[in-house]
């Protein structure tokens, strides 16, 4: 029998992101040989939506409630899982900023193999094998797992919820341990409303603007999706200082999967592509018909942004508002 | 970027990775678990060249210290690490033989080195363009129970502490911690120097040490590596403004993400 923990994530008091996939995927291990799921969060205060991961998969919820826990504190959660983790056969997080900080920190403590960034599980007799994009999305490699290992799950990889548990709660003693690193805040940025790496749809701009003013024109777009998009850039622009490097999709940026990806301007180079293209429609607007990002393309309009953007904007406002 | 107060030596230590260039097409080689190497230009990892850079400005500002550049893995390493002597690098560390599937096992290796070097700071890149484990510096830290940041977008130093910022979702996360520390280097901490002429001559005449080394158990296997699907060539659905009603179209009932 194989219980697995999944150490959730949250800010402000409130969960963040991946938690749903994280248990999927840890609901998927422990079924196949009638383990637990057990969710783990460490907080300074009440979490909402704790009450909600029983009907996401999870077993049991313990929660490590203390004010060391106000901001993210790598040390102290290591300590709290590497005092439980005798009694699991593996632990997952999701695999976001902090997922991707924490779990090789655990994999290390725990004495176990870590499995980054995986978009699918699976258990093989006492050992798990992952599947994870490498080489920027170049191959995917399938990596068996031993021991006690520690796997970060792409968000967006088990969407869907599985069967609903009872979710029991119960509070888990804070541990002792060294503060060696101190977070001493988030500074959320003052425009960027939804995150590039969150967003439903990203609307994403290469040197095909000219000017860093004409962001407004993506700005335009995005804002016709209604709060669920967000601005995106190529490298070129992130490195001639028109948007800050936080918007920047690709091999030396961010990995995104959003439901809708529009390519404007950028002519798709292989590190661009290497960011975007599990995208799961690709749209490319651009004034060259050879450019290589039509080849990833679902859709694509050949012409000037200008023109074309405009009119999208438009016609996205037309039917959001049906 | 602050620095350590002048003339206070720093060490600091660099573990370096050498990948295929970023351009470079991925083939799968014939056992199946691995990628062809031949054709491949191999490169200093991308986010290596931000730990450098960021080494390289500490050590100037403190006026005096050692910047020391490690790589684990087989000979031909050695190439990279004379790519880092070139950009300025003091000396090298070739930990010889060969790394692991497994990050911990790599981790140790490099923990080994670290503990007995006396080192003010340990930079690592992100992760590796290669692998995308991006594990190798924050196991090395825990290993050694050493304060770790990692993806570091800025960093400063003084009196014995690093204050960093690293990017999170909706933001920008700020931490601190005393020295000696490891963090991992993401974009947006420096521009990094390319290695002058000069550099590259006097690379050839800085000290590279060759230790022999050899990762223990393994408990990650590599069962397979292929490649990814093609995605379906899809369609030009027409040119300029004209074209907006056929895409609106596709992506309301085709594509059915509107
Ligand atoms: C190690 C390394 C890492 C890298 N990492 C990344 C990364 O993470 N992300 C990334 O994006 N790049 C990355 N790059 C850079 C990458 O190789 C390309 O240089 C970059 O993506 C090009 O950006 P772009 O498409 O905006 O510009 P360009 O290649 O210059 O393309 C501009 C496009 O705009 C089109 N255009 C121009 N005017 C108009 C108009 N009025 N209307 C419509 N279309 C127009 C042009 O036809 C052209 O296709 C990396 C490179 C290296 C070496
Ligand atoms: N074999 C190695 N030798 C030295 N440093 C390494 C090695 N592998 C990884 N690193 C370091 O660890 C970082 C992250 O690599 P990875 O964990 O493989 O993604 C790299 O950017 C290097 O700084």
């Amino acid at each position: 029998m194989s219980s697995i923990l999944v150490v959730l994530e949250q800010r402000d008091g409130a969960l963040r992101k991946g938690a749903v996939d994280a248990i999927a995927a840890a609901r998927l291990i422990a079924d196949a040989s009638g383990g637990q799921v057990d969710a783990l969060v460490a907080s300074d205060r009440a979490v909402s939506g704790v009450d909600g991961l029983g009907t996401m998969g999870a077993d049991r919820v313990l929660s490590v409630t203390d004010a060391a826990f106000a901001h993210y504190n790598p040390d102290g959660i290591v300590a709290t899982v590497t005092d439980i983790a005798g009694q699991y056969s593996a632990v997952l997080v999701a695999a976001t900023a902090t997922g991707k900080d924490l779990a090789p920190r655990l994999a290390a403590s725990i004495g176990g193999p870590c499995g980054m960034d995986v978009t699918a599980v699976e258990p093989t007799g006492d050992k798990i094998t992952v599947t994870r994009p490498i080489y920027a999305g170049k191959a995917l490699q399938v990596l068996e797992l031993s021991g006690t290992p520690v796997i970060a799950v792409r968000p967006g990889t088990y969407p869907a919820a599985a069967a609903g548990k009872a979710g029991a709660q119960e509070a888990l003693a804070a541990p002792t341990f060294t503060r060696r690193l101190e977070v001493t805040g988030i500074r959320t940025s003052a425009k960027a409303s939804v995150d590039v790496a969150e967003a439903r749809v990203i609307v994403a701009g290469g040197r095909g603007l000219g000017d860093p003013k004409h962001f407004a024109v993506l700005e335009d777009l995005a804002a016709a999706f209604g709060g669920e998009a967000a601005v995106g850039a190529s490298r070129a622009v992130v490195d001639a200082g028109w948007i800050e490097h936080g918007a920047q999709v690709g091999q030396t940026g961010k990995t995104v999967a959003p439901e809708l990806y529009f390519a404007i301007g950028v002519s798709g180079a292989i590190q661009h592509l290497a960011g975007m293209r599990t995208s799961k429609v690709i749209v490319a607007i651009n004034r060259d018909k050879d450019a290589p990002i039509f080849k990833v393309a679902d859709y694509g309009i050949v012409g000037d942004l200008f023109e074309v953007v405009p009119a999208l904007a438009e016609a996205v406002r037309k039917a959001k508002a049906h | 970027m602050d620095n350590f107060k002048r003339n206070k030596s720093v060490k600091i230590c660099i573990p370096i990775r050498r990948v295929p260039d970023t351009t470079a097409k991925v083939t799968i080689a014939a056992d199946g678990s691995s990628v062809n190497e031949t054709g491949i230009k191999f490169v200093l990892n991308p986010y290596d060249e931000f730990a450098l850079e960021a080494g390289l400005a500490l050590r100037e500002g403190a006026g005096a210290g050692e910047v020391v550049a490690v790589a684990f893995g087989p000979d031909s390493v050695q190439e990279t690490l004379r790519t880092a002597l070139a950009m300025g690098a003091d000396s090298a560390v070739h930990l010889q033989g060969k790394p692991s599937a497994d990050g911990l096992a790599n981790a140790r290796v490099l923990a080994e080195h670290v503990k007995g070097g006396g080192y003010d700071l340990v930079l690592f890149g992100k992760l590796a363009v290669d692998d995308y484990n991006q594990q190798t510096g924050p196991m090395t830290a825990e290993l050694l129970g050493l304060p770790c940041a990692t993806a570091i977008s800025s960093l400063s130093v003084t009196g014995g502490v690093a204050t960093v910022e690293r990017e999170v979702e909706g933001g920008v996360e700020t931490a601190t911690c005393s020295l000696p520390a490891v963090f991992t280097c993401d974009k947006g901490l420096n521009t990094p120097r390319l290695p002058s002429l000069k550099g590259i001559m006097a690379a050839k005449k800085k000290p590279l040490e060759v230790v022999p080394v050899s990762a223990g158990e393994a408990m990650a296997r590599v069962v397979s590596l292929s490649l990814p699907p093609e995605r379906a060539a899809g369609v030009i659905v027409g040119e300029g403004a004209a074209a907006v009603p056929a895409l609106m179209e596709a992506l309301i009932s085709k594509a059915k993400v509107l």
